[in-house]
């Protein structure tokens, strides 16, 4: 097919960081190219640039065979790329068929209806109706998008993107937040979108998803564009190779699970969601030292509500939480991390970092006040540095500056930084919630190895996973939730795929 | 994913010293005053003045004399203080524009010290501030606790209370009051502060503007050196990261607006013990609204917030002279004010009048969070 995009040498720099360096990229009509590189080897600078956000020092892009004048986002839309964030900008209270037609509404024709410039609403749901079938994209345009799921509303935004006929489409790790079953959908939907001539770039870390829908990789590390492949000749351990360098175990090397007393019990909880609505109901378990409980289930049937409550961010509404034989329901989230857990917690930009604050002051973000980082309550800060500096040697944290504000991290290594952070500290029991969301090969194993290596440490663990090969490769025992309840436990070792897959449904698992 | 659009060759610069990027922060304010007065001289010129006649009177009357320096560090005072507690409660995400109200209340409760008991001066005069603080300070703690545990809106209770601490005041002094002076006859105000606690000057500079100075190190040593500044600042950066840490963030809303409104307290103070030896409702008109424009001028920092406060009072201590030589009314210095405010407060459009790339990185200060926060 015809040659859609050409990057040609683009350099960017941030400061003293090389983020892209003379990196090239092609790619033609119809065709998906994977992106792949470590946490921070310049993937999202380097969409980021082709659709404006970012202005690149030096090299050229070429659209259509056109050099491309690409200087905002606004650019880049009229020319016909799009890109759907990891982030939705979609307007919650407003329709499905208002969000996609927003800056672009069809208006009503007459009355005060067109003074006013109010959509005409039949004419635009009748619009985004036939554009999701042309497209397979299926949603109910007069939906409201704060009730949809991630899923449905990651489609929105790419209908949007296609609205404004968009011929390329960035999605830079669009299935970070998805379930299985909505990754799998969103695949056939990007499939589809190449045969009608859509040209895709397409980041992910997840080598299966690669191999399951690109037609061509490219791979990045530390900026410098490494060598492509054609994806029908790869396999997970040579992308991961190529990606990292070196050769990368994909599954997790653990011997057996020796179990002790139990370090966490949760009896019949219950908690509320945000909205006040039942979330947890009735959920009971045990953590013991020494095992992981891998958590499986579809995201929203309970977990992050669960996992707030026992970590005392979230009232409990009903039922205990007992750490070693001591009652901590409803305990302050200070005296549950001085009793010994660690929290990594769902939403790493919420709850696990402060973006502007440095680096340094992240790793110290909840023990600033302990010794040695803290003498009579005034800070020492060269303590927390050389902390630090030792963490993100440890951790692999790049760039290794301490001093940087988090924000300007890549999303892998935001999330190494909580890592580090809470594996750092002496701890008796560590809740992971999607440990390694957004994180590169590399790195998973890493964090996968440190997990192991706390629970042979004495230690309890927690597990919290929508990807259940980590919940699989990982966990003792396996606990599956489904509407706020444990619907069984299993021992990791007799669990499989399907089992687990099917009472994440709802299904009973026996049949 | 959804990181702002920049393309500032220096947001990744890490090396930068904290002195750099201090510097770097003074860009804003500066250009802000300079736009102000080019404004403010069109404006000058329109009425039929010399602009630079204007200017230079009012630096050769507020900066140049000893005793234009001392009438200058006078207004100074309750501005620092006032501009430190808007300054303050911003670190934790908190809009304080109670000033007023607390510096009332800390002006009318000093001077009933003041006034009513008799003591050494070197108790006198702390005791008569730190009760005037401490009212004020009670005050910000009832809208602190009603913000973390009610969610009411500090924006709007610090409102609502400037009001209930301006009546209350102004009972406490007329002639139904308790502190009503029986010589002031139709003048509502407190009988005359005893000697010793009134506020010394040393020379022509009055030894209030030291305390305030004081006081605006202290805010900045607590803010950056200690835990519990760190605890202030990481609630007011991301309030879900700080409940995460295990900071009780209530408690840190509640203690950061009882000392914000402490700061502004004293301010009210010093008025009271420094420079007219009582309490007159009057003599503190706008003080503590001065202190949002003077917190954004500092960027919100407590340092910084001695010049701006220096030079707002310049402006102020000008408008006699500016009435004498030139017929301008005091309003002019106002709209100098409110010009300074409004290139502070709006740094895309000082970013759209001077191009200034480097200018990007001067992060907005968000005023306040939306009514759920
Ligand atoms: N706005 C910025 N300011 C400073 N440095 C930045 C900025 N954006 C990115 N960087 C740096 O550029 C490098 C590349 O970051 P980028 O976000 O492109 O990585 P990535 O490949 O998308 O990683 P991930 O897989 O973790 O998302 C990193 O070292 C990052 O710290
Ligand atoms: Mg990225």
């Amino acid at each position: 097919m015809a040659q859609l995009l050409e990057m040609r040498g683009l350099t960017k720099t941030f400061g003293p960081v090389v983020a892209n360096d003379n990196v090239s990229l092609k790619l033609d009509a119809g065709e998906i190219v994977g992106l792949l590189g470590e946490n921070g080897a310049g993937k999202s600078t380097l969409v980021k640039m082709l659709f404006g956000i970012y202005a690149p020092d030096s090299g050229e892009i070429f659209f259509d065979g056109q050099p491309a004048n690409i200087s905002d986002p606004g650019d880049a839309i009229a020319q016909g790329i799009g890109m759907v964030h990891q982030h939705f900008q979609l307007v919650p209270p407003l329709t499905v068929a208002e969000n996609i037609m927003l800056g672009a509404e069809t208006v009503a024709h007459s009355g005060v209806g067109a003074f006013l410039g109010r959509m005409n609403v039949a004419e635009a749901e009748a619009e985004v109706r036939a554009l999701s079938e042309k497209y397979g994209l299926h949603v109910d345009p007069s939906a409201v998008v704060e009730d949809l799921p991630v899923g449905v509303q990651q489609r929105v935004e790419i209908l949007k993107a296609l609205n404004r006929g968009a011929r390329l489409l960035i999605l830079d790790e669009p299935t970070a937040v998805l379930t299985p079953k909505e990754t799998d959908e969103l695949l056939k939907v990007m499939r589809a979108l190449a045969d009608e001539g859509v040209g895709i770039i397409f980041i992910t870390h997840k080598l299966r998803e690669v191999l399951a829908v690109t037609d061509r990789v490219t791979v990045l590390r530390n900026g410098k564009y490494i060598g492509s492949a054609i994806t029908a000749d790869a396999t997970q351990q040579s992308l991961a190779e190529m990606m990292v360098g070196r050769s990368v175990v994909l599954r997790v090397d653990k011997g057996e699970a020796e179990p002790g007393a139990p370090v966490l019990s949760v009896q019949n909880l219950r908690v509320k969601d945000d909205r006040g609505s039942d979330a947890v109901e009735g959920m009971s378990f045990e953590v013991r030292e020494g095992e992981i409980l891998g958590i499986a289930g579809v995201e929203g049937n309970g977990q992050r509500e669960m996992v707030e409550a026992i970590t005392g961010i979230r009232k409990v509404e009903g039922g205990n939480v007992v750490f070693g034989g001591d009652d901590f329901t409803n305990a302050s989230p200070r005296s549950v991390s001085e009793w010994g857990v660690a929290h990594i917690p769902e939403d790493r930009e919420k709850d696990g970092v402060v973006g502007n604050y440095s680096v340094a002051d992240n790793m110290v973000l909840n023990t600033y006040f302990k010794a040695p980082f803290a003498s009579r309550g005034i800070r020492v800060m060269s303590e927390v540095r050389k902390w630090a500096l030792q963490l993100i040697e440890k951790f692999d944290v790049r760039p290794r500056t301490i001093t940087s504000p988090v924000t300007s991290l890549s999303g892998g290594n935001k999330q190494k930084v909580i890592v580090a952070r809470e594996l750092s500290a002496d701890n008796r029991l560590i809740v992971a919630s999607q440990p390694t969301r957004g994180v590169d090969v590399g790195s998973i194993e890493f964090i996968h190895n440190q997990l192991v290596h706390q629970r042979d440490a004495g230690k309890g663990v927690l597990l919290v996973s929508a990807e259940l090969d980590e919940i699989l490769g990982l966990s003792d025992r396996i606990a599956v939730v489904y509407e706020g309840q444990v619907v069984e436990t299993l021992a990791g070792e007799s669990a499989t795929r399907e089992r687990i897959g099917l009472l994440m449904a709802g299904g009973s698992g026996d049949s | 994913m959804t990181s702002p659009v920049t393309t500032d060759p220096e947001a990744g610069n890490q090396e930068s010293s904290a002195l750099a990027a201090g510097l770097r922060g003074l860009r804003l304010p500066i250009i802000a005053v300079f736009l102000a007065a080019v404004v403010g001289g069109i404006l000058l010129l329109i009425s039929g003045d010399n602009p630079f006649s204007v200017y230079a009177a009012i630096v050769d009357e507020s900066f140049l004399s000893g005793s234009g320096i001392g009438r200058t560090l006078e207004k100074a005072t309750p501005l620092v203080l006032g501009g430190l507690a808007v300054a303050f409660a911003f670190k934790a995400g908190l809009f304080n524009i109670g000033g007023q109200g607390q510096l009332l209340l800390g002006a009318a409760f000093a001077a009933w010290i003041g006034y009513s008991i008799g003591l050494p001066t070197v108790i006198h005069i702390p005791f008569a501030m730190a009760v005037g603080g401490l009212v004020a300070a009670l005050l910000g703690a009832i809208v602190g606790a009603l913000k973390a545990y009610r969610g009411a809106h500090e924006v709007i209770t610090t409102i609502m209370f400037n009001f209930v601490a301006g009546n209350l005041t102004d009972y406490l002094v007329s002639r139904d009051g308790p502190w009503n002076d029986p010589e002031g006859g139709a003048i509502a105000r407190t009988p005359r502060l005893q000697d010793s606690a009134i506020i010394p000057t040393w020379g022509e500079i009055p030894m209030g503007f030291f305390f305030a100075c004081f006081f605006a190190v202290l805010a900045w040593w607590l803010l950056n050196k200690t835990t519990f500044g760190f605890e202030i600042i990481t609630t007011g950066a991301n309030k879900h990261a700080a409940k995460y840490a295990g900071i009780n963030v209530n408690r840190i809303i509640i203690l950061t607006m009882a000392i914000s409104a402490f700061l502004a307290g004293v301010g009210g103070a010093v008025q009271s013990q420094g420079v007219f030896g009582r309490f007159e409702a009057s003599n503190n008109t706008g003080l503590g609204f001065d202190g949002i424009t003077i917190a954004l001028l500092a960027r919100t920092n407590p340092i910084a917030v001695i010049p701006a406060a220096v030079l707002i009072g310049g402006l102020n201590a000008s408008t006699t002279r500016l009435q004498q030589d030139f017929r301008i009314e005091p309003e002019v210095v106002s709209i100098l004010q409110a010009l300074i405010l409004f290139f502070v407060a709006a740094p895309s459009v000082v970013r759209y009048i001077v191009r200034w790339k480097g200018l990007d990185d001067a992060e907005d200060i968000q005023l306040t969070g939306g009514w759920g926060s």
